[in-house]
């Protein structure tokens, strides 16, 4: 089987898995019990804390667990509307962002706030001068994932984060989750930079972990209230474990990090370079450096997107449509939708999305079996 | 490019006048201390500056060091290169490789003290700056006014210097030059914090630590073990005084009303410090009031408990906000570990309603009923002096076996 799939979600590795049994079976105590017990946990979990902080050049109180990307990124917009709503009701943020963004605002709209979302260009990004001229006097919050999920834009992060320092009571939000691993932490933890949101199961971690860039500083309130876990800042006991195994994961991943990028971008570039080739295949990732290495989003046009990833999956091949959390529900992709990519193109899109696992025999035999399916659709091509 | 040596400015004790020579002896001391795990560096203290051979050590990490010393206005990483015009030109060529990607303007200064050297400081200046812009004629543009970059050239006897960035020292005086101070360490995030401006003014600081098992935990001693841990980079090593503290703390609960519980144990704890000062020379105690943050921190109060000694109390962050507070603690690397949830000696027994105003002749009043001299005395028969290294671990004794699950 090869396994592209991985913005979707990745395998649990067994280090890691090691840890988060070790963990479950040993130090099980509650980290807020007083005894020594828990004690033991809570250093543990402080400890796993203090190796994502250092990892990510940050400090260990700006670490916070969640259960992963859709909850940080409900909490850091949730968060910050409650926490100053009494300044504004103003929110910037893409077109493109991730369900768990884009749902997050559409309540708030229905709260009354106001939300500015900025047009993309043909390669999905947007202008940085948008930002600027939809700045107003009550805007709170600007919300812009660091790379796109569906295509694999990298957006102009640090560009904004200029502009941004001229307005420095505006929260500044990353959805960083698929900027993991991928040797960008420069982009996302530039100094402008408040809020990022991490998914611990993208990067091999189990699922139900997660954890929240909160630049010390920011006012941001709860969403999750109870017995003043994580500082207060997210309520429940803690994932114990699952955190624990996080920390390791994220450690295996950033030890890796450059011959991963490096291996990923190589086996992008051979997919992209054959798939070129096809009359009736649209290419809408970029193979330049302003994409991340793991992503490659096309379509063969005239072909319904998840046609194209049944006849794959026949040939022991994952791939996806271009976002897996909305490939169920039939929708446009939202990505190509607003980069004006025409609807039967767009209907047409899959995904591939690269992991540390993946090798260029991978792409050689994706490549093969391409050609197959390619020979076989052309005839239901017009 | 690998630097030769690291040329280091005084601050404030260029002032200092008779006392001058002990004070730069001392900071001699301080940076060798400072910088033993290198082996191959040498450090000599001059006069008018100090000079760190590196011998080939990463000046990376010496720098890194050299940050925390006390008495450092700043310091500069030189390159040594034979007397040579050619051998100087080689260099800056070099330097200017490595730290200009963008155009930006530039001067050359040089301080000839070797004046039988054939090139004088005006024709240095002169052909190295010719020299440089023939070289990089798109990167450099010559402003002797507000240079963004200044090449210094220093032609000494043993050799021509070259250096170009200036690095922000500690500033303060070297550390023991003010004599011993001890420092009242809770646990919270003020005492640490008064510890390091304390240390930065040239003290020499000694931790004087209260517990009292089983009202506070193991874990708030291992805590403030730890901030210790983090303040004693600054001097090599901190001696940790802790004071068994429970037999005091329940007689005074039993004894003394509500009101005046917290007075009359400050009384107590500054009474202990006051004894174990004398016994070890010290010249003051500290600790980390901030005038107004708390009940026991108003001025009637500090009147009614400083009743009990006759040295002086210093309070270096008397006047800060807790915010200015929090800031340096977050700079000094201890916020993190001030805010652990730990019980501590300043906790526990905190009356709801603690007196604002006590008043002297009360607190002298209510401890009549207190064995005062015995409770002392046994206090201090319990003391246990640590020393305390950077890069002890108190808090997380299981490190070793975490580190295999991370």
């Amino acid at each position: 089987m090869i396994y592209f799939d991985n913005s979707a979600t990745t395998k649990i590795s067994p280090e890691v898995l090691t840890t988060y049994d070790t963990v479950s079976q040993k130090i099980w105590g509650n980290p807020s019990s007083l005894h020594n017990f828990g004690e033991e946990a809570w250093n543990l979990l402080e400890q796993a804390r203090q190796q994502i902080a250092k990892l990510m050049g940050v400090k260990p109180s700006e670490i916070i667990f969640t259960s992963g990307g859709s909850e940080g990124d409900n909490w850091v917009i949730k968060g910050t509307a409650l926490a100053k709503h009494r300044f504004g009701k103003h929110i910037i943020t893409t077109s493109v962002e991730h369900a768990a963004v884009r749902n997050a605002m559409a309540q708030l709209e229905e709260l009354g706030f106001e939300v500015t979302y900025l047009p993309v260009d043909k390669e999905g990004r947007i202008n940085p001068a948008d930002v600027k001229a939809a700045l107003r006097p009550d805007t709170i919050l600007v919300s812009i994932m660091a790379v796109n999920n569906e295509i694999g834009t990298i957006q102009p992060i640090k560009e904004v984060g200029e502009i941004l320092k001229d307005y420095p009571n505006i929260h500044y939000m990353v959805d960083a989750v698929q900027a993991i691993g991928k040797g960008l932490d420069d982009l996302v933890f530039s100094d402008r930079v408040d809020f990022a949101t991490f998914s611990g199961h993208k990067f091999h971690a189990p699922r139900g972990t997660g954890f929240v860039y909160a630049k010390s500083g920011r006012k941001l309130s709860p969403l999750i209230d109870g017995g003043g876990q994580e500082r207060t800042m997210r309520s429940g006991t803690e994932n114990t474990p699952g955190d624990v195994a996080m920390a390791r994961a994220i450690r295996l991943v950033k030890e890796n990090e450059a011959a991963t990028v490096k291996n990923e971008q190589a086996i992008k570039e051979r997919i992209y370079d054959h798939l070129k080739q096809f009359d009736h295949v649209r290419i809408f990732s970029g193979r330049n450096a302003g994409f991340a290495p793991h992503v490659l989003c096309f379509a063969i046009v005239g072909v319904r997107g998840e046609t194209i990833v049944h006849a794959f999956e026949e040939q022991g091949i994952y791939i996806s449509t271009t976002s897996a959390c909305s490939s169920k529900k039939h929708a446009e992709a939202g990505t190509l939708a607003a980069m004006k990519v025409p609807e039967n193109e767009a209907t047409s899109a899959v995904r591939i999305s690269l992991g540390d696992q993946n090798t260029l025999a991978d792409a050689d035999e994706f490549n093969q079996v391409l050609d197959q399916l390619y020979a076989g659709f052309q005839k239901i091509i017009d | 490019m690998q630097y030769t040596e690291i040329m280091v400015r005084y601050g404030e004790l260029s002032t200092k006048g008779h006392n001058k020579k002990s004070f730069i002896d001392r900071l001699g001391s301080n940076v060798r201390h400072a910088l033993h795990r290198f082996e191959q560096v040498k450090v000599h203290a001059q006069q008018d500056r100090l000079h760190v051979q590196l011998n080939g050590a990463d000046y990376d990490e010496v720098m890194k060091h050299l940050k925390d010393v006390f008495g450092i206005q700043n310091f500069s990483p030189s390159i040594k290169v034979e007397k040579s015009f050619e051998a100087v030109a080689a260099a800056a060529e070099a330097m200017v490789k490595e730290q200009v990607t963008k155009p930006v303007t530039f001067k050359i200064e040089t301080k000839r003290a070797d004046h039988h050297f054939p090139i004088d400081t005006f024709e240095m200046n002169n052909r190295l700056g010719g020299d440089l812009l023939e070289k990089f004629p798109d990167k450099l543009k010559v402003d002797v006014h507000h240079p963004d970059l200044t090449i210094r050239v220093e032609i000494r006897l043993n050799g021509i210097f070259l250096s170009s960035e200036t690095i922000k020292g500690a500033g303060g005086l070297p550390v023991g030059t003010a004599g011993k101070g001890m420092m009242m360490l809770s646990g919270g995030i003020d005492s640490p914090v008064a510890a390091y401006l304390g240390m930065k003014r040239g003290v020499s600081m000694e931790m004087v630590h209260f517990f009292s098992p089983p009202y506070t935990s193991p874990q708030a001693l291992a805590k403030a073990k730890q901030l210790t841990e983090k303040l004693a980079k600054y001097s090599g090593s901190i001696k940790f005084i802790q004071v068994p503290f429970t037999e005091i703390q329940e007689a005074v609960k039993e004894k003394v009303p509500e009101g005046y519980l917290m007075t009359v144990q400050r009384r107590m704890m500054l009474r202990l410090a006051t004894a174990i000062m004398e016994k070890r020379h010290g010249l003051a105690i500290f600790n980390g009031e901030s005038l107004g943050q708390v009940a026991s921190q108003t001025m009637e109060s500090m009147m009614a408990i400083e009743d009990v000694t006759n040295y002086p109390v210093l309070r270096p962050v008397l006047s800060f906000d807790k915010t200015e507070i929090i800031k340096i603690a977050e700079n000094i690397d201890t916020y993190d570990l001030s805010i652990l949830p730990y019980e501590d000696c300043c906790t526990v027994f905190t009356p709801p309603s603690p007196k604002t105003k006590p008043s002297v002749k009360k607190a002298r009043l209510y401890e009549q009923h207190l064995d005062v001299e015995g409770l002392i005395q046994r206090s201090l028969d319990g003391i246990k002096i640590t020393e305390i290294h950077p890069g002890e671990d108190f808090l997380n004794q299981n490190e070793d076996v975490f580190a295999e699950l991370l």
